[in-house]
């Protein structure tokens, strides 16, 4: 008895940090692939982290006004579109910086969110928590159910399958699909030649007929649909309500893991789920002591934060292979079909 | 970033152009405090008096104003070198941690004649070091400084808070603080320094390092402007390929210009450590390095237009913190909301808006045509 208790502590843990990186990496992944989208057609998006804060909120009003799961994410679908059609006005018909917008777009959120909730719902910046009807389905809880009936392996699956990989809600799912999705349309269509085209040699792109413009607008718009179902995510799945600055640079991480992905929406979901991992580890040890071999104290928490963006860093020096972007990547395109 | 806007006149472009962004941007923020509830031209009324009505709120818009001549600045030098320093926010951050450290090491023993200079020089050697790497990484790897010092902001934040939490902070005080510096580590105020000069000023947060604010600005031109360092600095922004066939190292200049950029945020960190708090904390630079980034797009890169777009900020931040008492329900965020359309219509949509004017003269110019055509057929 004491021995499967033991070894039910070990998968007890291990059940939760899996559990919990998928739900941390979930936000990630979507924004990585509403990156890899745009900065694959030659449009560098800074601006997630804002687009991702804006759709949060967006979605948490509108669930606590309607009551409505399918209007909350409707109305954030509506906003990540918007604010992406006008980067593109910003920066593919006019040419202005990417950098610059995705700054623009995402200082404006941090205030305009807060100012709109005190206004909307006198909270100090938050959204009262949503209604349970809003709030996300857990998917495949009857299976973990089932599995945890079964003899003798019982409590073992339960934990390993049913509660690390099972009983997430929709969100989860549809973005593990997705990524596989991005990729085909990407790498196996017609479109997503053309879109790559746009972000390497837009010139080419023009030279064949085929509007340089068009393509940076559609890929900023399927853009705006990934960061809403980020945001989305945030307020109906991970959080009971929106908070003020709630994204706390997921954006930017987000970015990062794209960078990481080479790019590349297959890459890029590993480096999510490490990202991912790293997050639910950190939340984990808070607090913790090292062990008295490594000289006890508290667990540097902050160190295993930061290791993202330190790994990222010395894979852009090119110690760690190498990421080369798009090459026209954040270069904006004139002439041909644009003017 | 602004780019040579399009084919308007200078002066249209150097003057006229940023007046209509800010507007663009007052319009948006009006309405926005609208929807909120309140009385637009109410709130700016409250706003400018809460900034310049009062001498303690002039002491604290030049405070603030301080802080952004030297983010602003900051942000400007790397422009010119053709760079984009987003991490003033990590730079000013690591500034201030090198003010603390120097500080609580030495500010017992030294006199103070002596430990400020160490502090200056600390800020600036802090943020120059938290640049440098960026840039030197982009010299010589070729790794974008955008997303490099993106990556360092969340660095520095990290271990500012590792510091501030395991190492540094003063036993039995429960929140993460170093213990107080002694007094030969605090910058004196500028009621302190005026008083000695006979001028009765209130107590603010102003200190000497508006002084230095001063001072940097005409050094930041001249060394723009009248230096070879600062000839070879611009070549490099604004033809790369050309400046090293004229014999100029574009990487050398590349690392120079994010050094002296970080300098200058770094000292955020001297003016908020050293000058207020004395104290080390936490969220000391509160957003400050990326304020920089609309205070130089709005006084366009230019020393003295940067002067200007950090009066504005100045005071916007002291008006927006003084709306939050008098006004019931106002949130600061109101002016992050402000400052986030001006990097927006400034910055971003500035080819937009100056499409926009172009037409619209455009249109003026053919009525006024029209308008004088027929007498001129009639002549």
């Amino acid at each position: 008895m004491g021995e499967t208790l033991v070894l039910a502590d070990w998968a007890v843990q291990a059940g939760t940090l899996v559990a919990s990186t998928l739900r941390l990496a979930t936000p990630l992944i979507l924004c990585a692939l509403a990156g890899v989208l745009c900065e694959r057609a030659g449009v560098i998006d800074l601006g997630l982290e804002g687009k991702m804060l804006m759709t949060a909120f967006t979605a948490a009003s509108v669930g606590v006004l309607t009551g409505s799961a399918a209007l909350a994410l409707l109305a954030a679908l509506a906003v990540g579109v918007a604010l992406s059609m006008l980067h593109g006005y910003a920066c593919v018909t006019h040419a202005g910086d990417q950098v610059v917008m995705g700054m623009a777009l995402t200082m404006t959120a941090a205030g305009l969110t807060v100012v709109l909730a005190i206004a909307a719902f006198s909270l100090g910046g938050q959204t009262p928590p949503l209604p349970e009807a809003v709030r996300a389905d857990r998917w495949f809880l009857g299976l973990a159910g089932a599995l945890e009936e079964v003899p003798v392996l019982g409590p073992m699956l339960g934990v390993l399958i049913g509660q690390a990989l099972l009983g997430h809600t929709g969100f989860v799912y549809l973005t593990l699909l997705l990524v596989p999705g991005v990729a085909w349309l990407l790498f196996r269509t017609r479109f997503g030649l053309r879109l790559r085209a746009a972000g390497e040699n837009p010139a080419m792109v023009a030279a064949a007929g085929v509007s340089v413009a068009r393509l940076r607008y559609q890929a900023l718009a399927l853009n705006g649909v990934l960061a809403a179902l980020a945001g989305a995510f945030l307020v109906l799945a991970q959080n009971p309500a929106f908070m003020p600055h709630m994204t706390a640079g997921r954006g930017y991480m987000a970015l990062a893991a794209l960078i990481f992905g080479k790019w590349r929406p297959g890459a890029a979901l590993a480096a999510c789920l490490m990202f991912g991992f790293l997050d639910a580890l950190a939340i984990r040890l808070q607090g913790a002591h090292l062990p008295q071999a490594l000289g006890g104290g508290e667990v540097p928490v902050q160190a295993i934060q930061a290791l993202p963006y330190v790994l990222t860093v010395v894979l852009l020096a090119g110690f760690i292979g190498r990421a080369v972007a798009p090459r026209a990547l954040g270069v904006p395109f004139r002439g041909g079909h644009d003017r | 970033m602004s780019s040579p806007t399009s084919d308007l006149p200078r002066w249209v472009d150097v003057v006229v152009l940023p007046l209509c962004s800010l507007l663009l941007a007052l319009l948006v923020a009006g309405l926005v405090a609208r929807v909120a509830g309140f009385d637009p031209v109410q709130v700016l009324g409250l706003l400018v008096k809460g900034a310049f009505g009062s001498r303690v709120g002039i002491g604290y818009t030049l405070y603030y104003a301080t802080t952004f001549v030297f983010t602003g600045l900051a942000v400007a030098v790397a422009f010119h070198c053709g760079l984009f320093n987003i991490g003033g926010e990590g730079q000013a951050m690591v500034g201030g941690l090198a003010v603390g450290l120097a500080a609580l090491a030495w500010s017992a023993q030294l006199p103070a004649w002596l430990m400020l200079p160490v502090l200056v020089a600390a800020a600036m050697v802090g943020g120059m070091l938290w640049a440098a790497v960026p840039g030197a990484l982009q010299a010589w790897r070729g790794s974008h400084v955008v997303i490099t010092t993106i990556m360092f902001n969340f660095i520095a934040s990290a271990l500012l808070s590792y510091l501030l939490v395991n190492v540094l902070k003063e036993p039995g005080n429960m929140s993460p603080e170093t213990r107080a510096f002694a007094d030969s580590a605090r910058l004196p105020g500028m009621h302190e320094l005026l008083g000695a000069l006979g001028i009765d000023w209130p107590r603010t947060p102003l200190n000497a390092s508006v002084l230095l604010a001063a001072l940097a600005v005409p050094a930041v031109h001249l060394l723009l402007r009248a230096t070879r360092a600062g000839y070879a600095l611009r070549a490099v922004g604004h033809a790369s390929e050309a400046a090293r066939y004229a014999g100029i190292a574009p990487a050398r200049m590349v690392v120079a210009a994010m050094a002296v950029s970080g300098a200058l945020a770094g000292m955020v960190g001297l003016n908020e450590i050293a000058g207020v708090h004395g104290r080390l904390l936490l969220d000391f630079v509160a957003g400050a390095g990326f304020a920089g980034i609309a205070v130089s797009l709005i006084g366009r890169n230019h020393p003295v237009g940067i002067v200007l777009a950090a009066l504005l900020f100045g005071a916007l931040y002291q008006g927006g913190a003084e709306l939050a008492f008098e006004l019931q329900g106002f949130s600061r965020d109101m002016v992050f909301v402000l400052q986030g359309l001006i990097v927006l219509f400034a910055g971003a949509m500035s080819p937009a808006v100056a499409s926009w004017l172009a037409r619209g003269l455009r249109l003026a110019r053919r009525r006024q045509g029209a308008a004088a055509s027929p007498e001129a057929a009639r002549g």
